[in-house]
């Protein structure tokens, strides 16, 4: 496989080496945290899709304190957070919304409300970086909540429709303004 | 006739056969083992391990207050940053009034326990308890006084 993109190295622990490159297609990874929305419910099992080339799977289990007489309430169309715990090119992939120690730690069906839209992988990353300044900038704004995933889904809730479609347009227009566009844009926002 | 026989003759035969085309023709390499090296590289495809990348449920201006939670411990497995303070926050009455109560609440029931001559001497029990977390207060009961002689009641 080959990809084009910038050489990166983190001297620490061991060293790392990998290439950071920019596409929109996302490949599923195990560990990887992703929203997924459910497309079908199969017996026990949910078919989610991911933005992959496959639908992942999803085990009613797989919940916090899901057992087989006390089902999650999961809907055809509903949102889940949840992280890969099988993914390769040759399986379909399987997904889990608890983490090794059993507890759920976020991971779960997203809440009702909200908006979910889609970016590129490369602003994902951005924005997950330790500190990310949108993401600071925009905290001061007003109070919201966000959910990314490393798939290029970002879902968004504010109080109300229009403060959230702020922050959905200020998130997608980022990746291709310079830090003071932004905080021209901002500045504009706050200042109204 | 015997065939299972044959057959088992035939295919040694025909082995053999094979082994000799084989070490006349067969070319080795005349060059000693090459050690297989440990190889000390990892490969990883996720960017989960290269980046430290930070969790990605997030809640600003106490939208939603379990995932701010959320937001203090997950990133504070990455970087230690203090704790201590949320435990604070988490309990219903805080430690300060806990020990005020606790304080006032031993001198009460140790008064119960003290015969009635000792009642009259007992003052102030405040020694003041510092208000850190301590909530096992020693049980400070007033040292045992000497005891006062019968004071006839006044008129």
């Amino acid at each position: 496989v080959t990809t084009c993109g910038l050489l990166r190295h983190r001297p620490g622990g061991g060293g790392a080496f990998w290439v950071d490159s920019q596409q929109k297609r996302y490949v599923p990874v195990k560990g990887d945290h992703v929203i997924g929305i459910v497309t079908a419910k199969a017996g026990d099992v949910f078919r989610l899709d991911v933005g992959g080339s496959e639908p992942a799977s999803l085990s009613y289990l797989a919940f916090e304190g899901a057992t087989k007489r006390n089902r999650p309430n999961v809907q055809v169309g509903d949102l889940i957070y949840g992280q890969f715990v099988v993914a390769n090119k040759d399986m379909e992939p399987e997904m889990v919304c608890i983490d090794s120690s059993g507890k759920s730690s976020g991971m779960g069906i997203i809440g009702q409300d909200g908006f979910l839209f889609k970016v590129s992988l490369g602003l994902i990353r951005k924005l997950l970086a330790p500190k990310c300044e949108i993401i600071q900038e925009l905290s001061q704004l007003y109070p919201f909540e966000l959910v990314i995933g490393m798939n290029g889904r970002i879902w968004v809730k504010a109080r109300t429709v229009q403060q959230t479609l702020i922050i959905v347009n200020i998130l997608e227009a980022c990746e291709y303004m310079t830090p003071e566009q932004r905080k021209q844009a901002l500045a504009k926002l706050s200042g109204t | 006739f015997m065939q299972r026989g044959l057959d088992s003759q035939t295919k040694k035969q025909l082995e053999e056969e094979e082994k000799k085309i084989i070490s006349e023709e067969h070319w080795y390499l005349d060059v000693p083992d090459l050690k297989e090296k440990e190889s000390c590289i990892i490969e990883e495809r996720s960017f989960l391990r290269c980046e430290d990348l930070v969790y990605g449920r997030m809640s600003f201006k106490g939208f939603n207050p379990e995932i701010e939670k959320l937001m203090i411990q997950m990133n504070s497995k990455c970087k230690e940053e203090e704790i201590e303070e949320d435990d604070k926050m988490e309990a219903d009455v805080s430690d300060e009034e806990m020990a005020r109560r606790y304080e006032t609440l031993v001198g009460t029931i140790g008064k119960k326990f003290l015969r009635k001559r000792d009642q009259r001497v007992l003052k102030d029990d405040d020694e003041g308890e510092d208000d850190e977390v301590e909530e096992g207060n020693s049980n400070t009961r007033p040292s045992k006084r000497a005891k006062k002689t019968f004071i006839k009641p006044q008129d």
